[in-house]
């Protein structure tokens, strides 16, 4: 702790504004996560979880040690491996939610029934 | 000034990992468990990276890096199981 706060003050401004940037958005994905009244709206809130909360607590911890000494990029490995897996894993979700058949928030368009979903087809 | 921002990290974290828990135990279906264990995962290696800048080590980089590649394994095979009721075919 008193080596944080031994950085120069425009790094600590820095790793301050990343740190509460990630920290934020990762509470406001969790809630989203908490409150939303149907599956298929849950699974879009924690992916500001991975994306900005992770990014930001990354980039945070990046500053932190590339300042004190040599610049390590080592802590990106973690950003770009959820990056890359976050949209299969949140794909995989989607698919077997799709397959177990669960309920739908009311106002959701489900586009496999035919009917006044297709606006295209009413169109002509 | 770093020292209480990220006590107000740990706060905020430690309460999203208390949301999922909340949604974890409530359920309803298989699905939204999987994707509560998911933000548990990933919300865990955050307070790891949090936690390696407040005593200022790279010790638990490592073991962040472990956690996000087990996690994904995890979730992948939850979610394979859903679908094909089966994991090796």
């Amino acid at each position: 702790m008193e080596t944080l706060n031994a950085l120069p003050v425009w790094s600590q401004w820095l790793i301050g504004f990343f740190i509460l940037l990630g920290s934020v958005f990762a509470f406001i994905g969790s809630l989203g996560l908490a409150l939303l009244p149907d599956f298929f709206t849950r699974l879009h809130a924690p992916t500001k979880n991975t994306t900005l909360g992770i990014g930001g607590i990354v980039i945070a911890s990046i500053i932190a040690t590339s300042v004190q000494g040599s610049v390590t990029l080592s802590e990106l490995l973690i950003a770009i491996f959820l990056f890359l897996t976050a949209p299969i894993s949140a794909h995989i979700m989607a698919k077997a939610a799709l397959h177990t058949e669960l309920k739908m928030f009311s106002r959701t368009r489900d586009y496999r029934q035919k009917g006044d979903a297709y606006e295209h087809e009413k169109a002509d | 000034m770093l020292g209480t921002i990220l006590q107000i990290a740990f706060l905020l974290f430690s309460l999203s990992i208390l949301m999922n828990l909340w949604r974890l135990v409530k359920g309803p279906d298989l699905p939204d468990r999987i994707l509560a264990l998911d933000t548990i995962y990933i919300n865990s290696l955050a307070l790891l990276l949090l936690l390696g800048m407040f005593q200022n080590t790279q010790t638990y980089f490592e073991a962040a890096l472990l956690i996000a590649m087990f996690g994904f394994v995890g979730t992948i095979a939850a979610g394979k199981f859903l679908l094909r009721g089966d994991l090796i075919e």
